[in-house]
């Protein structure tokens, strides 16, 4: 039996009727074709799908959708207005924290989590923050430079 | 020799130092994202001027001037991270004389760009970007001599710099946009690429050699890109494939009428292929758990495990599949040998794991399909594809967006082919997307490997013989880049009992891991340190610059010297498509937990001419962390056919906590054409790590992966 769920995505509200079993991941990329969140693993390894639910870091591949339920949700699309660019995509995009890019999305969301509770991380509690997301390309060493240069640029 | 290392390194690092001097400021790099756009505006004529053109080496085929100046330039090679749409855009820019934002790039896309083959071991550097500046310098002169017919002036005397032809003597200039709208310039676009046409030294280039920051990076941090598994078509289905359970495995009988009962789901049963198309991929997936129960299989599968693998590929070897070099005589040789040491390596099998698994969304229209899809040969998935469909390949059209990674693993195109058949019988565009699970055992696997090494030293502790076998992984970086008078090499085939095939630097990473762990076995032997062993035999004098530049910056002579049991240093080197890497490391071991933490990775690399600095360390980083992976950690599992680890909590590859401090050194060598570099960095790695561990605790591990384990049990 399909139910009714209600989101607010990016700061609107959306309604979907959908089957109760689905993940809030194939929600947002199959139903309203925020395909800027990724699937990675499914099983909350990889960090690729990442959301912000009510401000907080959420694998959107084990949430169901039903747990989003009247939840505001944050996409990369939606992390800044749509011209302009949040300052840890400031960061990665000037650092060249990319390769293929395709975990990238899901990094920038961990950053953002992560800034949020620590503005000032360490080299250390910027492991221990994106140790769920993976890169395979290998970015590792220009991310973690990127989030430094983010957190120094909400510092200027 | 200590002076003109430090002074290489310095050059190198110039450029990389002073981020500030990127060439294009931030303001720049923006405008070139935001150029995208025009790959629609000129798409029509694209594919008007350049079908056919291509098979001929025609400038139309690569090249395409627009009205306003700007430069659209066509490459059949793939982006899948490793920058080459940025490089390609590079290279043409460098001799048309335009900034890098005047180009934008066309990249594989069959209906528009020429076939340049599969995007694979390191050739867009040393093959595409010099037939790309070799079209854009035939543009270039053929631009300025038309500009000199209208003047009636000398060629010679004009010049070009932004997009602009001067004539210094009278300050006549005509832009290429002026250009672009004189049908007889276009007309002579249709003029063979000359591939004598003088190309601009690297000590002139003013865009090659510049640090570029990747095309299409706003993209990728806004979320905006639209990679394979991304695409969304109008009224678009999404499939989902029924597996068999084993490698081998075939399909005797099965009954799909619960999943025709589902609604909005269409079945797909042709032959062995079974498929579900539904209109969300949850939906598809319920209809293949429905099914699955009634399959009955017959199994194919060899009986051999991870565990045995070895054994099997020995035991299998092939001999009449051997490729052998032999310099000297090796049996000669071990007679003059005082000292004869052999051991025997191995490797086990491991995937690429991109971040993106296999995808492709396929669209029939009047019995043409357009397939988007996620792998590095597009021509070949197009030949695929008609072949699957039962149609010619000129109503197939294959579009790779830049993907999500590949790593070698996405030669081939099973989604695309899964998609297109799926698309086909539904009637409507279907997305197939694998799942990781599927990537992790349906996409072919790196080869493991048997290799026996053999070598002998003489009363000097010089080698005298050297005999070295690889079974089943290949010959890549086979040849021992030491001088050795009496050399035996061979490949030898054998019988895989899971799919395998190419992964970054093939075999290579297997063979360098054997043959340095097994020079450092030498070493010891003859009691020798093993960079001063190394030296001893070695000539080939980049190898040689790149060795002593990494031992010197890591401090290797005062390091090797405090080693303790808990802590080791290790270092190795390598040469392989015309690039040399040496890395020096250091390695931490708990005996008692088996725990294995490399702590640091100091690595020096040259290719030739560096192209795109911050890109090249780019590459770097990841070849030394994805080696970390293959060394410590990576091994598919699997039995009788079924693989037993396809997910990334028991298939462990590196995670930010298991960075080391890493130091990565290029060496910018402009006398010499420039090589791929995206590759050859991960053969050191695994070594050098080797070599540390047994510094430190004097156990040899023999096997990729090392695992702590195999101290413990010492
Ligand atoms: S897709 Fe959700 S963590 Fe990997
Ligand atoms: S950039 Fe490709 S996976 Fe991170």
């Amino acid at each position: 039996m399909d139910v009714t769920v209600k989101l607010k995505v990016n700061g609107e509200e959306r309604s979907v009727t959908t089957d109760p079993q689905r993940k809030l991941l194939d929600v947002l990329r199959e139903d309203l074709h925020l395909t800027g969140t990724k699937y990675g693993c499914g099983e909350g390894r990889c960090g690729a799908c990442l959301v912000l639910l009510d401000g907080k870091k959420a694998f959107s591949c084990l949430v169901p959708v039903t747990a989003a339920d009247k939840k505001s949700v944050t996409t990369i699309e939606g992390l800044a207005g749509s011209d302009a660019l949040h300052p840890v995509q400031e960061a990665f995009l000037e650092e060249g924290a990319m390769q293929c890019g395709y975990c990238t999305p899901g990094m920038i969301i961990s950053a953002v989590a992560l800034l949020k509770e620590k503005p000032n991380p360490t080299d250390e509690e910027i492991v221990a923050g994106m140790n769920s997301n993976l890169c395979r390309c290998n970015g590792y060493v220009k991310i973690k430079n990127a989030v430094h240069r983010a957190a120094e640029k909400s510092r200027r | 020799m200590e002076k003109e290392i430090k002074n290489a390194l310095a050059d190198a690092s110039t450029p990389l130092a002073q981020p500030d001097q990127f060439a294009l400021s931030r303001r720049a790099f923006l405008q070139v994202l935001g150029s995208g756009l025009l790959i629609t505006a000129t798409e029509t004529a694209v594919q008007a001027q350049g079908r056919g053109a291509a098979a001929e080496g025609r400038l139309a085929a690569r090249l395409y001037l627009n009205e306003d100046g700007t430069i659209t330039a066509l490459s059949g090679k793939v982006e899948e991270g490793q920058g080459p749409r940025t490089e390609l855009a590079q290279a043409a820019a460098e001799e048309l004389r335009v900034s890098i934002q005047r180009v934008q790039m066309i990249m594989a896309d069959t209906d528009l760009v020429p076939d340049d083959g599969i995007t694979a071991g390191s050739r867009t550097t040393p093959s595409n970007v010099p037939a790309m500046r070799q079209a854009a310098a035939t543009a270039r002169e053929l631009l300025t001599q038309y500009a000199a017919a209208q003047w009636k002036v000398d060629a010679a005397t004009l010049e070009v710099q932004d997009g602009l032809i001067t004539n210094k003597s009278n300050n006549q200039t005509m832009s290429y946009a002026d250009l672009a709208k004189s049908k007889e310039v276009v007309a002579a676009f249709a003029a063979k690429v000359r591939p004598d046409v003088a190309l601009t030294p690297a000590r002139e280039w003013k865009s090659l050699g510049r640090p570029v920051l990747k095309i299409g990076g706003r993209d990728a941090v806004t979320g905006k890109h639209q990679y394979p598994s991304d695409i969304v078509r109008p009224n678009m289905l999404y499939g989902k494939v029924l597996r068999t359970p084993a490698y081998g495995a075939t399909l005797k009988s099965i009954d799909v009428s619960a999943a025709r009962k589902m609604k909005d789901v269409v079945v797909i049963h042709e032959g062995d292929f079974v498929g579900f198309a539904a209109p969300s991929s949850h939906r598809a997936s319920q209809a293949v758990v429905a099914v699955a129960k009634t399959a009955s299989w017959k199994p194919g599968a060899r009986r051999v495990s991870h565990r045995n693998v070895h054994a099997y590929l020995k035991k299998h070897a092939d001999r009449s599949r051997v490729r052998e070099n032999v310099i000297g005589s090796v049996e000669k040789g071990f007679t003059e040998a005082s000292k004869t040491l052999s051991q025997t390596y191995t490797l086990a099998y491991v995937q690429h794991a991109p971040m993106e698994p296999r995808a492709a969304v396929a669209e029939w229209n009047d019995g043409k399909v357009t397939v988007w899809a996620g792998c590095d040969g597009p021509f070949r998935a197009r030949r695929d594809v008609a072949q699957a469909c039962g149609v010619s390949e000129e109503q197939v059209r294959i579009i790779i967006p830049d993907m999500g990674g590949g790593f070698g693993g996405k030669h081939s195109a099973e989604a695309a082919v899964e998609a297109a058949r799926m698309a086909k019988a539904a009637g409507r565009p279907v997305s197939v997307r694998w799942t990781r699970a599927e990537e992790f055992t349906w996409a072919y696997c790196r080869p493991a490997a048997v290799i026996e090494c053999k070598g002998g030293l003489n009363g000097a502790n010089s080698l005298v013989a050297w005999d070295f076998t690889n079974i089943n992984a290949g010959a890549a970086a086979i040849a021992t880049p030491y001088e050795v008078p009496n050399i035996r090499t061979a490949s030898v085939g054998s019988d895989t009992p899971v799919p395998q095939g190419s992964y970054r630097v093939l075999a290579a990473t297997g063979n360098n891991f054997a043959r340095e762990c097994f020079m450092d076995e030498l070493a010891a032997a003859a009691g020798v340190d093993p960079l001063d062993f190394r030296r001893a035999h070695l000539r080939n004098p980049r190898l040689r610059t790149v060795l002593e530049a990494a031992a010197w910056r890591f401090d290797w002579s005062s390091r090797i010297k405090k080693v303790t049991p808990e802590l080791g240093v290790g270092l190795a080197c390598g040469t392989e498509k015309n690039s040399c890497v040496a890395a020096c490391v250091e390695v931490a071991v708990d005996r008692k937990s088996g725990e294995i933490k490399v702590r640091d990775v100091c690595e020096v690399f040259e290719c030739g001419p560096i192209l795109n600095p911050p890109n090249l360390l780019s590459q770097v980083h990841g070849c030394i962390i994805m080696g970390l992976g293959g060394a410590l950690t990576e091994e598919i599992e699997f039995e009788n056919g079924k693989i037993l680890n396809p997910n990334f909590t028991a298939y462990r590859v590196p995670r930010f906590r298991d960075v080391p401090k890493i130091d990565v050194q290029l060496i910018n060598k402009t006398d010499i054409p420039s090589a791929g570099g995206g590759e050859t960095p991960i053969i050191a790695v695994a070594p050098a790590i080797g070599n540390a561990i047994f510094a430190a605790t004097g156990v040899r591990i023999r096997s990729m992966p090392m695992r702590g384990e195999m101290l413990r049990r010492t």
